[in-house]
């Protein structure tokens, strides 16, 4: 592998941890905790968004994140032909 | 059948199972024993990490956390999940193609530095050391709860069982006994929130209940829970009522501790490839979240259930007679987790929340104070069953799974305990020669030893049993995952950084934590009290974990910017370890 397509790689991988891990802050410290009074007029069962990002949102949020990139990294693996044979 | 022989007959079949495993699953091999010859399957993996992670503390204390705090508490929920997204993101696929066997293995070959592998060791150790006690205790609870065995006797016989599978089978032998462990205990912890679940919303998923109708009043259930908390003076369950930098820190501090826990992370290391490693912790995730979301949902249930059988005819009428009482408040009286002293001597049990705003009403109904004068969270789980009047048969898969969640995790830390001896010090620092069967044996023998301490800490905890997990996180939080994610994410770091770094993330964690809590946890040695306000910024010790990290990295970069990077070899290293092609097959070294 080039140092060129090495960087390439390297650089579509942050791209794609950035934007999971902006996601992963949304919705936990985001909707779950910090940005809670601004989504409290949506009501769910009996109490508001925020704490249904806090109880059970953030978590489903995370198994979809993890097996997301998990698999566009596959993908990428194998356009920069760096996957496991 | 009464209950105690069903629950010997339960837990006993789930003993002879995993000394079963254990037989069947002998590791020949050293990379069978720190690895189980990388050869797991993802799906498989992902269950035995679920089973290594959920300790006695997420089975029997997690939903009492959460039902006496409600929403504030959260943290516990998100931060121990959250931290599964880093791992998978930002260690699991590079630790996994590095391949080597321990944490302190990379961090002592990344840093190119005996100095650096020995701080990671120390760390890993104290760590994993007080997290087991903790384990071991919890055991030992459990035995003398359900089986009615002395404590001491219990955790003998629950050593006997982890030195069964763990001495012979290593990493292999565990793995696949956490599996079992994990089916054992995610059964007992469903089978209750289903049946209350139906019971209080007629919701079969518990998931779905905490946020459907609560049939009886026809409001939404925790609705009905605020209300009736908010009639006897406590605080809403679903608002706010905490310092909220405090809350994003200590969830934090949960996440980086979580992903920088050298118990979990050795886990990813038997899988058979770096992709597998992702997907790994995917697994892992849904496994855990099987338990994760049902938890809440005990919690605001049980928390409703108990204030309803107080007060069956509503909060505003008379609550029942101490007389009267169901049955399973009587048995956990005798255990001393649940108390009651009739303060108005009227015979009735009130119980409320006696604050200031609250002590006209309490005068107008002739109360004179809350008369449930201790309610252990650690009840709600274990009480569930029968608190929804289940048949004995479930009590006894409680028994089974409280014990599997202690056991699974007990054996995880201790192969991390015992690799970090006979690896990174027998073989990497004091004898490099070392036969790959000597080093097996080595291996063993430190399991054993490893075994032997955890009990005798077991049977006598120390005083700071509970306050150490916090010191684990922060530990964890504060020193190995920076370290780890600049030995990936830095291609210039070097020793002299990471060690300065490691060394100030410990040390400021363990400076706050001992500011507040003593020096050593010996009581009476604090320098500040332990309150809110006496915390800097109101930052819990607890919380520090974070803020340890921070240092961490500054200081680090700091001492970078000053010295030499590291050397071109170690930066082709790193180059290697960023690309999955190549990780096959398990490298001795």
């Amino acid at each position: 592998m080039s140092d060129k397509s090495a960087s390439a790689y390297w650089s579509a991988n942050i791209r794609l941890i950035t934007i999971c891990m902006v996601i992963w802050a949304l919705v936990s410290f985001g909707f779950g905790i910090i940005l809670r009074p601004l989504i409290s007029g949506i009501s769910v069962g009996g109490t508001d968004l925020g704490f249904w990002f806090a109880q059970q949102g953030s978590i489903l949020t995370f198994i979809v994140l993890v097996f997301f990139y998990a698999f566009r990294m596959k993908s990428i693996d194998r356009e920069f032909g760096v996957d496991e044979q | 059948m009464d209950q105690f022989t069903l629950n010997v007959i339960v837990v006993g079949l789930s003993f002879a199972l995993y000394i079963g495993i254990a037989i069947w699953a002998r590791a020949g091999s050293t990379s069978e024993f720190y690895a189980a010859n990388r050869g797991i399957h993802p799906v498989l993996n992902g269950m035995a990490t679920a089973a290594d992670w959920m300790s006695a503390a997420s089975f029997i204390s997690m939903a009492g956390l959460i039902a006496f705090v409600g929403y504030d508490n959260s943290t516990y929920l998100m931060g121990w999940t959250g931290g599964y997204v880093l791992l998978a993101l930002l260690l699991a696929p590079y630790l996994r193609k590095f391949g080597r066997f321990t944490v302190p293995d990379f961090i002592g070959d990344r840093f190119y530095s005996q100095t650096a592998r020995i701080v990671a060791v120390v760390c890993l150790l104290t760590m994993s050391i007080t997290y087991v006690i903790g384990q071991m205790a919890g055991a030992g609870v459990a035995f003398s709860r359900f089986l009615e065995v002395d404590k001491d006797t219990g955790l003998m016989i629950a050593a006997f069982v982890v030195f069964c599978y763990a001495v012979l089978g290593g990493m292999k032998g565990i793995t696949y006994t956490q599996v079992a462990q994990y089916c054992v205990l995610i059964v007992a912890y469903t089978i209750p929130a289903i049946f209350i679940s139906l019971q209080l919303t007629g919701d079969f998923l518990p998931q779905l209940g905490l946020f459907g109708t609560h049939t009886e009043s026809g409001l939404p259930l925790l609705a009905k829970l605020d209300q009736v908390l908010t009639e006897l003076g406590f605080s809403t369950y679903t608002d706010h009522h905490s310092n909220t930098f405090n809350m994003v820190l200590f969830t934090m501090s949960l996440m980086i501790g979580t992903a920088g826990l050298p118990h979990v992370i050795i886990r990813f290391f038997t899988v058979p490839k770096v992709s597998d490693a992702r997907a790994s912790a995917g697994w892992a995730l849904v496994f855990i979240a099987l338990l994760y979301t049902v938890a809440p949902a005990v919690g605001a249930m049980a928390r409703l259930n108990v204030i309803t059988t107080i007060y069956p005819n509503g909060t505003a009428e008379a609550p029942i007679s101490y007389d009267s009482r169901p049955d399973w408040m009587h048995s956990w009286e005798n255990t001393g987790l649940l108390g009651f002293e009739d303060l108005n001597g009227d015979g009735l049990i009130q119980y409320y929340n006696p604050t200031d705003a609250f002590a006209e009403t309490a005068a107008e109904r002739g109360w004179e104070g809350n008369e449930i004068t201790n309610f252990n969270r650690d009840i709600l789980v274990l009480a569930n069953p029968e608190i929804a009047g289940l048949p004995p048969m479930v009590i006894a898969l409680i028994a089974a799974g409280g014990l599997a969640a202690a056991l699974s995790t007990a054996a995880g830390l201790l192969l991390a305990i015992s690799s970090a001896v006979s690896h990174d010090l027998i073989k990497s620092v004091i004898n490099p020669s070392i036969s790959e069967k000597n080093e097996l044996l080595a291996a063993r023998i430190s399991m054993a030893a490893a075994i032997v301490v955890a009990t005798i800490l077991g049977m006598n905890p120390p005083g700071f049993a509970a306050q150490v997990v916090a010191l684990a996180f922060g530990l964890a939080a504060s020193s190995l995952f920076p370290a780890i994610m600049m030995g990936i994410f830095s291609k210039k770091m070097n020793s002299a950084g990471a060690i300065t770094g490691m060394i100030v993330g410990i040390g400021s964690t363990l400076l706050y934590i001992f500011t507040y809590l003593g020096w050593f946890f010996i009581p009476g040695t604090n320098m500040l009290p332990n309150t809110a306000d006496a915390w800097v910024f109101g930052i819990a010790p607890a919380s520090f974990g974070t803020i340890g990290a921070i240092l961490n990295f500054i200081a680090a970069y700091l001492v970078l910017a000053m010295t030499k990077p590291a050397p071109q070899e170690i930066q082709d290293l790193v180059e290697s370890i960023r690309v999955p092609r190549g990780a096959a097959g398990a490298q001795a070294h």
